[in-house]
């Protein structure tokens, strides 16, 4: 990681780089072409959104470059190398859908997990635990049960988790797709926040038609059988958002492209 | 608790009635003969009923008569005497305990295998289940005779029994823990590049803890179970099993019946021992609620 690192300060180093990328699903029904012919490049930097209908295949993509599912064809590299070397040099941080905290561990001890793997000294654990519960306002509830915290604080913890092993990567697969919309919307203008001070590279999978224009510098739309990318939109908003933004013309533009987008890839269906 | 007392108590008279009359109606039998014997006829219900109570072998006991039994082959005699019931439960207990604590380990080994390898799953499930369709009375003396035959005598013979009827609900439960963690779970463990070891110990093993707990009170019992049936054909020398079956050649019921007592007693002793490790286990790792 340390020798990619100068190569990585160049503004056109593609983190994420698919070319004709397709995945096939054997199935006992036949084969299920959850994706195909995906082109796709992401720069350092970049915060990109994976936004389309149920069964487009947007979190199979994410695992994709997260190597938890293998394609079947096509070319993707993740930081230059195989999805598999990325993930065994632990390249990338990944935020699932639920928190998957486990739960005989406290907050900081969930945060731990990954560093205790890793083979991380204590010392710097704790630094970084430190570092990472700040960053997501937990400070206070490090030494708290999983159970003990509410639904969107624990969402918060698990990107703790993730951050902790400080990736430039960070891969997070609907991650407030559970939460309600205020706390929703608090936690994307944090997280808004968070990806502007620390300039990771952030691949994001959505269904909310705001969530993906307020967050994104690149939104991909998807739609399904075949999975594909329809539409690829870069977003025209400033780096430095608040949620004001979103009552902007611009934002609605935007915002009005995207759901173009789904409303045609999906058109055939009905 | 307090709640739970008024029940508990209706159950146990209830339990204690009707112990008591059965007694009387399986003892009257004998008690009429005896009566014959002496020429004795129109005996007064009560005292027909106080006799049916105190015969010295009845066909049932009444309680009160293996409390006596129990009193006075515990308090009344010295541990190291042959006549003392805490000196067989000593020797069935020592057993049980070996016995668990090998088919503990062998069934948390043979989990771990079946888990992670499915050769080890194919080939080695269908025996472990099939072990346990033999009744154990048929192949507790040929334990016993085997392991004779190569020199191995004393605790250990037995224990095997107790070893061979324990290891099942520990692997069933174990294999059943170490494969409940969430997929969400074991994908967030690959995600880190975590090696199947760190995945057992971080993940997979405290999954299955509280299946631990389970299937351990039930080995526990079965493991009793195990040593008194494995005290049976060796000849009945010392222990909980030896009592019952030098009990059954003289007809000592109320010894039978007292060593049936104990055994239960040393059995809900034991299982509320694993309840209690159970219980301060599950606090220290958070997952008490």
């Amino acid at each position: 990681m340390m020798v990619e690192s100068t190569t990585s300060n160049s503004k056109d180093y593609s983190v994420v780089s698919a070319k004709d990328l397709c995945l096939t699903f054997e199935t006992n029904d036949g084969p299920v072409h959850a994706l195909e012919g995906i082109n796709l490049e992401i720069k350092k930097g970049d915060f990109v959104s994976f936004i389309g209908p149920s069964g487009c295949g947007k979190t199979t993509l994410l695992r994709v470059i997260a190597d938890l599912e293998k394609k079947t064809g096509g070319e993707i590299t993740v930081n230059g190398t195989t999805p598999e070397k990325a993930r065994l040099d632990r390249s990338y941080g990944y935020v699932f859908q639920a928190a998957a905290l486990y739960p005989w561990r406290t907050i900081e001890k969930n945060i731990a997990l990954p560093l205790e793997i890793m083979g991380i000294t204590k010392a710097e654990q704790r630094k970084r635990i430190d570092k990472v519960l700040e960053l997501v306002e937990l400070s206070d509830f490090g030494k708290k049960l999983p159970w003990q915290l509410s639904g969107g604080m624990q969402q918060r913890a698990s990107i703790a988790r993730a951050l902790a092993v400080e990736p430039d990567l960070l891969l997070m697969d609907e991650p407030f797709g559970a939460l309600d919309e205020i706390v929703r919307d608090h936690l994307n203008d944090q997280l808004h926040q968070l990806w502007a001070k620390t300039n990771k590279t952030v691949v994001f999978v959505t269904h909310s038609i705001p969530e993906a224009v307020y967050l994104s510098t690149k939104i991909v739309v998807l739609c399904p059988r075949p999975g594909r990318i329809y539409d690829v939109i870069d977003s025209t908003l400033p780096r430095e958002r608040t949620l004001d933004l979103r009552e902007s013309p611009e934002f609605l533009k935007i915002a009005q492209r995207v759901r173009e987008g789904l409303a045609a890839g999906h058109a055939y269906d009905d | 608790m307090s709640g739970t007392v008024g029940p508990v108590v209706t159950v146990l008279i209830a339990f204690m009635a009707i112990w008591y009359l059965a007694a009387i109606f399986l003892n009257i039998p004998f008690q009429k003969d005896i009566y014959k014997r002496a020429d004795r006829i129109d005996v007064p219900v009560s005292e027909l009923v106080l006799d049916t109570w105190s015969q010295k072998k009845p066909v049932l006991p009444a309680p009160h008569q293996v409390v006596v039994e129990i009193y006075e082959t515990t308090v009344l005699k010295k541990i190291t005497s042959k006549r003392s019931l805490v000196y067989h439960t000593g020797i069935t207990l020592s057993s049980t305990m070996l016995g668990f604590l090998i088919g503990t380990s062998l069934g948390i080994l043979l989990a771990v295998g079946i888990v992670h390898s499915r050769v080890l799953d194919k080939s080695l499930m269908p025996w472990v289940i099939s072990s346990q369709t033999i009744p154990i009375l048929a192949i507790a003396p040929m334990i016993i005779v085997v392991l004779n035959a190569i020199g191995i005598s004393g605790l250990l013979p037995k224990a095997m029994i107790s070893t061979y009827l324990s290891f099942f609900p520990v692997t069933v439960g174990m294999v059943k823990g170490l494969r409940s963690p969430e997929v969400i779970h074991l994908d967030l463990m690959h995600t880190y590049s975590a090696t199947r070891l760190q995945t057992f110990l971080k993940l997979r093993f405290p999954y299955a803890i509280p299946y631990l707990f389970t299937s351990m009170k039930i080995g526990m019992a079965a493991s009793l179970v195990g040593a008194i049936v494995g005290e049976l054909p060796t000849g009945a020398v010392a222990g909980l099993g030896a009592r019952l079956l030098a009990g059954s050649y003289y007809g000592q019921t109320i010894q039978i019946w007292s060593a049936l007592i104990m055994a239960a007693l040393l059995a809900g002793a034991l299982v509320a021992l694993i309840g209690v490790l159970e219980k301060i286990t599950l606090k220290q790792l958070g997952m008490a609620q």
